[in-house]
């Protein structure tokens, strides 16, 4: 069973990476970017029955810093 | 005086650290393996080294934080041992739960490698105790991620309790209120992006950062 995590920085965290996309893309000449904001997607490929409750631990102990950073579940 | 430092794969300022531990103690300080379980006896101080542990995957620190050795460490500053993190070994702490907030990219994206001027917050933790209130010392940063992150309500808290060690003299990394070293709430463990094993003899340029061995050392003599 394929999983996709969604890691997103916290609104409000600085994004120096996604600050510096963003003024790329305007040097680019791509006009109406409002924000830039990076995150990482994690693929995790689990045995059938793995619960959501575990899934969500994964999260919470490794694949995201809840200091700084969100994250979102995907069944794929 | 019994001291360890903790060598994960891609650590490289492990052995530096070692050296000023035995500087100051006149005693070599053990080397644990990231895979160990337990620590030597009788341990006082530990040390968490600088560098790259485990190629900084997924964030900086997050992987080492996980590893079987610092579930002994995390036991050990329960039970009041001295925990001291430099660089790596800072976002080691944070990524562990140890000391709050976290260690983000610099907010230039740059990686920065100087000598920066620092002032002493606090010089009433065990670490500090050489030093004064307000002396400003000089000690190198070498980091990506060493922009200091924490919520309002937990920059106030460390403010408040004194709980921050070293501040910047001026901007380095963007650092929330140019906060370079914060202590645990118990005071036993330190946390700091500054190097201070690499300021420790005349031949390093200066001595600023022998203090906190000193310091550190003579406080559980």
């Amino acid at each position: 069973m394929k999983t996709r995590v969604i890691v997103t920085l916290k609104s409000g965290v600085l994004d120096p990476q996604g600050k510096a996309v963003h003024h790329a893309l305007t040097g680019l000449g791509f006009d109406g970017v409002n924000d830039v904001r990076i995150g990482k997607i994690v693929e995790l490929d689990l045995a059938d029955g793995t619960s959501e409750a575990q899934i969500d631990e994964m999260c919470r102990k490794l694949l995201a810093n809840t200091v700084i950073e969100n994250y979102r579940i995907e069944q794929a | 005086m019994k001291s360890a430092v903790i060598v994960f794969p891609g650590s490289n300022c492990d052995r530096d650290l070692a050296v000023a531990f035995r500087d100051v103690t006149g005693k070599d300080a053990a080397m644990v393996w990231h895979g160990e379980s337990t620590l030597p006896d009788g341990i006082d101080v530990i040390g968490i080294p600088g560098g790259f542990s485990y190629g900084d995957y997924l964030r900086s620190g997050a992987m080492a934080a996980r590893s079987p050795v610092m579930r002994a460490v995390a036991e050990a500053a329960a039970r009041g041992v001295a925990v001291i993190g430099v660089c790596n070994g800072f976002q080691v702490l944070t990524e562990a739960g140890m000391l709050p907030g976290a260690l983000m990219r610099n907010a230039t994206l740059n990686f920065v490698c100087r000598d920066v001027d620092l002032t002493v917050a606090n010089s009433q933790t065990m670490f500090t105790s050489q030093y004064a209130d307000g002396q400003s010392i000089r000690i190198p940063v070498a980091h990506h991620d060493g922009n200091f992150s924490a919520d309002e309500a937990t920059l106030d808290r460390l403010e408040g309790e004194g709980r921050v060690a070293f501040r910047y003299a001026g901007n380095v990394n963007g650092a929330a209120r140019n906060i370079a070293g914060i202590v645990n709430d118990a005071g036993n463990v330190l946390g700091l992006m500054p190097h201070p094993e690499r300021m420790t003899s005349d031949a390093h340029g200066g001595t600023d950062g022998r203090r906190i061995f000193e310091g550190l050392f003579s406080a559980l003599a």
